[in-house]
């Protein structure tokens, strides 16, 4: 891994499909790299001990923990953050839902809810309610209940079909 | 104004917050960046009770990259929530109080830097006697934690005596008597506690935080810091979840704005999750013992409610919490004689404050299982019980709260309809069952934390001549959907899209004063002053219109981004076109609106915790299944109706409450905050009262896994008090959700626990004792030597009282006044 003259690391990688490079601090997680120096905030600290899924994100299409990652892991990577999931100025379905449905209500948990059930429908585009469930099961919410989550989800699926059929 | 229909209120639409939401640009405390920000971290102490002996900072001080330490003795001036429990200092002077009481603040040019210079403080303590319950506290009035305690470590005991009790109790077919305990939890919200301080350019103090109560952080920080408050700005970011732990003036938040002034730099203090779980403020642990006597047509003649509150190590909220244990049991049942005695001790322990319902779930609790043990022992049903002693419309109660509009009955009979109720209850068979609970909140506290006679909400409205409309409130947005209320209500009276709606909201330099997001206040009283400002700028609109146009302003209606002639809608202005016409003629267009609760009738000492204008009220079934191998309780489904006097916005309100049914789940079920003395072997007696699992994964709390379906039944019966005849939703909900689980125990395995949470040991050892033919309940069986205090007796309104004491001197401010829709229940 190449580094600075001085001694900090250096990281290349691509955020939200977009290549970044940038001099770290070789302690840092990935999350306080995504927050601290690339102001991407959307990305939450909730507990730094992978506890409550705040903090997730995509890496090469895979859900991780951001706060139990170090940013130096990165390295050559594609990492995908909420800040990711719209299409320029328009929401992603899911994200459409989420608003529509109440499934954001604080708002604070729901960066890593939408990452994670964005990972769900790449793998599986019409998941039942149970299997959303267990996708979701490692982000905690403290607002919603979850019941107005799920049917966001669901929502984001049955306007993606509708949308298809059209 | 000509009357239309409703174009914003009522339906079920996006929340005008939600775009920022679901992309992650809402801006929390701890997502803010300034310029030569530095950032702080606070040593908590390690000991849950000792003199501060002394604090050496010297190698802190010469770490690389420290910029300050402060201790307490750079705070000497304490604050806190209450005017009575100003017990608090940022820093603790010279005396600790739990595990994790503020001792030192470090800033640095990080976190970690300023973590490393935590290890480097030396602090001398020498270690005091604990108390790690009410029980230790009665027993060991010394050393006392304040010394502004009633006595010993008894910081508070309240009492009161509504009618002749023992005179209620001969009238009682059947008195019964049981105790109850519901253990302490916490908030948990996803988002840590965060502050940033700064000084801005012109020298003056500006403090972002995760707070609910920017005006009452506002004027503790004045407090604290010794300022002038138009030289301080508090900001309060969106809330990622408060729950009532944001509600008060944190340490961190004293502390940050304290380093800033000194250092001329910003300073961001982020808690960790474990500080969060110490700096608590939340459920305080209670036990009940509840006396009622009962006639065999069910109806209450006298309630003895007995309350032994566990604060922990500060006052807190913790004086109202205790009226609260109190106040709204006659809110919802008829309740002729009552009799009230709360006490509330110190301990060692993180304090206890306001967590979602505030002091009313732990009796609602109690009351709501031994209502159950009622019904089946005068063979009744537990609804149909309910039924007949839910308060009328229109009453006074025992202590002299005023009930208006109570949907208590129509909650009942639809959940008991829409759950199948007839078909389930005593007939579902072996290890399952169903229970029923009620329950009442307020829609807003009657008065304010402090003593004053101004507006408890404000608004302004600004228009422009491009149309534009921007609200300024004070109320915080904490999930709840206040800024979605505030927005929907100047929209539809102004005839507009919520979303054509810009907020300024939670700053106390620009925004009238609102007391803040707790109580469940803000949609009554922030949305009545946001209906007043809204129809004062509508009826300057109106006017200049009117005469533009040649029609009476009375006939002028505000609707679709138009101001348009009811007899003849062709002819209007477009809403920008109006702005122009009314500004032309009246001048710079902005409008005011202000909202202050009706005087209470009560007017006894004490008896400013309870009045409302109004309350709302739930009922609840929940159906579960339980295995009597492992104890395991599993919650099938939960029916909910909840009396919310019309739902503004429909998805928010069921968002509300099935938000509060999951957090009552947890209470019921999973939640605790646990504390254990490390062996004496170790410590000796002054042990540390650590908390036994301060994080996310051990705190057990409900998943996306354990979330049962919820059927929610809302019940409109718009209240002249709220606006458009809302009451409030995000508190209520709650409170019916544990006693309605217990009593489906009951009904499932026959066995009763009296105690949350209930666990599935809990479930086994009820079991277990009704197999060996000893009670078949888990919980309390004793009620410990708390200290009587004398009452004060005030005579209920059918008594001839007039809401006063009879055995407390008062100055009589104004002549008494006659009291209106007195009935005897």
């Amino acid at each position: 891994m190449p580094t600075e003259p001085h001694g900090r690391p250096h990281l290349s990688f691509r955020v939200n499909g977009e290549p970044v490079e940038l001099a770290l601090e070789p302690y840092k997680t990935l999350l306080e790299v995504l927050r601290e120096d690339l102001g991407l905030t959307g990305t939450k600290h909730g507990c730094e001990l992978g506890e409550c899924g705040a903090c997730a994100v995509l890496v090469d299409g895979s859900p991780a923990l951001s706060c139990l990652v170090l940013g130096l892991e990165c390295e050559g990577r594609e990492v995908l953050t909420v800040e990711g999931l719209a299409r320029r100025a328009e929401l992603s379905p899911l994200q459409e839902a989420f608003a529509d449905l109440g499934a954001a209500q604080c708002g604070y948990c729901t960066p890593g809810f939408l990452v994670m059930a964005q990972d769900l429908l790449d793998r599986n585009p019409h998941p039942t309610r149970d299997q959303i469930r267990r996708a979701l099961d490692g982000n905690l919410c403290r607002c919603t209940g979850y019941l107005q989550v799920f049917e966001a989800v669901e929502e984001a699926v049955a306007r993606g079909a509708a949308a298809r059929c059209r | 104004m000509p009357v239309r229909d409703l174009r914003v209120i009522g339906r079920a639409r996006r929340r005008v917050d939600a775009r920022a939401k679901v992309t992650g640009q809402t801006l929390f405390a701890d997502d803010l960046r300034l310029p030569r920000m530095l950032h702080g971290r606070i040593l908590g102490s390690p000991h849950p009770h000792a003199r501060i002996l002394g604090v050496d900072a010297s190698k802190a001080l010469a770490h690389p990259g420290v910029h300050l330490v402060l201790t307490g003795a750079d705070f000497p001036i304490p604050y806190g929530i209450l005017p009575v429990s100003q017990d608090e200092h940022a820093l603790a002077v010279d005396r600790v109080r739990f595990v994790g009481d503020p001792v030192a603040l470090v800033v640095a040019t990080d976190e970690a830097t300023a973590g490393e210079a935590l290890a480097l403080l030396r602090v001398d303590y020498e270690p005091l006697p604990t108390i790690a319950s009410p029980e230790e506290a009665i027993a060991r009035p010394s050393p006392q934690i304040h010394d502004y305690a009633d006595s010993g470590n008894l910081h508070k005991q309240v009492s009161f005596a509504f009618g002749d009790l023992e005179a209620g109790m001969r009238e009682a077919d059947e008195v019964f008597e049981d105790l109850f305990f519901y253990e302490g939890n916490t908030h948990l919200p996803i988002e840590q506690h965060a502050a940033v301080a700064a000084l801005d350019p012109d020298g003056r103090l500006a403090i972002w935080a995760s707070t609910q109560t920017p005006h009452y952080l506002h004027r503790a920080i004045c407090k604290a810091l010794g300022l002038a408050p138009a030289r301080v700005r508090v900001v309060a970011c969106p809330n990622g979840g408060g729950f009532g732990g944001k509600s008060e003036p944190h340490r961190h938040e004293i502390a940050a704005a304290g380093a800033a002034l000194r250092l001329g730099r910003p300073v961001k203090l982020c808690l960790s999750r474990q500080e969060v779980f110490y700096a608590h403020r939340g459920r305080h642990p209670v036990l009940m013992r509840l006396r009622t006597g009962v006639r065999r047509d069910g109806s209450i003649t006298a309630l003895h409610l007995s309350t032994l509150v566990d604060g922990g190590a500060y006052g807190s909220y913790g004086v109202a919490s205790t009226f609260y244990t109190g106040a709204l049991q006659t809110v919802t049942y008829r309740i002729p004689r009552y009799r009230f005695d709360g006490t509330r001790a110190f301990t060692n322990k993180p304090p206890c404050g306001p967590k979602r319902g505030h002091g009313t779930p732990q009796p609602r609790f109690g009351q709501e299982v031994q209502l159950d043990i009622i019904a089946e022992r005068l063979g009744l049903d537990p609804a149909e019980l309910r039924l007949r002693i839910a308060c009328e419309p229109d009453t006074l109660t025992a202590n002299w709260l005023r009930v208006s509009t109570i949907g208590l009955k129509e909650c009942i009979r639809q959940v008991v309809e829409r759950s199948g109720w007839r078909a389930r209850f005593r007939r579902l068979g072996e290890g399952r069952g169903v229970g029923l609970a009620c329950s009442a909140y307020l829609c807003g506290a009657g008065l304010p934390i402090y003593w004053n006679g101004m507006p408890q909400s404000g608004v302004q409205l600004k228009l422009d001549r491009g149309g534009g409309v921007t609200a300024f409130s004070g109320a915080t947005e904490i999930g709840q959907g206040s800024d979605d209320v505030l927005a929907g209500l100047v929209a539809e009276v102004l005839g507009l899209a919520p979303g054509d709606v810009r907020l300024v909201t939670g700053d106390t330099d620009l925004t009238p004063v609102d007391l803040g997001s707790y109580s469940s206040r803000v949609t009554l009283m922030m949305g009545n002053a946001a209906v007043q400002a809204a129809e004062r700028a509508r009826d300057l609109v109106a006017s200049a219109v009117a005469e533009e146009l040649g029609v009476p302003a009375a006939r002028l209606v505000f609707a679709g981004g138009r101001v348009f002639d009811a007899q003849d809608p062709e002819r209007g202005l477009s809403w920008p076109e109006a702005v122009v016409v009314a500004e032309t003629r009246h001048g710079t267009l902005g409008t005011v609106g202000s909202y202050t609760p009706p005087r209470s009738a009560a007017r006894y000492k004490g008896g400013g915790v309870g009045p409302s204008p109004t309350y709302s009220y739930s009922a609840c079934v929940v159906q579960v299944e339980v295995d009597r191998e492992t104890g395991w309780v599993d919650v099938v489904k939960v029916w909910i109706a909840h009396d919310v006097g019309r739902a503004l916005n429909p998805v928010l309100v069921r968002g509300q409450v099935e938000g509060s049914v999951y957090m009552a789940l947890g209470e019921a079920l999973m939640e605790e905050m646990a504390y254990r003395r490390l062996p004496e072997r170790l410590t000796g007696e002054a042990g540390p009262l650590v908390h036994k699992f301060p994080s996310m994964l051990e705190y057990k709390s409900p998943s996306t896994q354990d979330m049962p379906p919820v059927e929610t039944i809302l019940v409109e019966d718009p209240d002249p008090a709220g606006p458009f005849g809302a009451k409030e939703v995000g508190q209520g909900p709650l409170l019916p959700v544990m006693p309605a689980l217990v009593n489906a125990i009951h009904d499932a395995v026959g066995v009763r626990i009296h105690e949350v949470p209930v666990t599935p040991a809990k479930v086994l050892a009820a079991l277990a004792a009704r197999a060996a033919g000893r009670p078949a309940r888990y919980g309390p069986t004793e009620w410990p030597p708390v200290p009587e205090v004398e009452p004060l007796v005030v005579p209920p309104p059918w008594e001839g009282g007039d809401g006063r004491a009879l055995n407390e001197e008062v100055r009589r401010k104004a002549a008494p006044r006659p009291v209106a829709g007195v009935t005897r229940p």
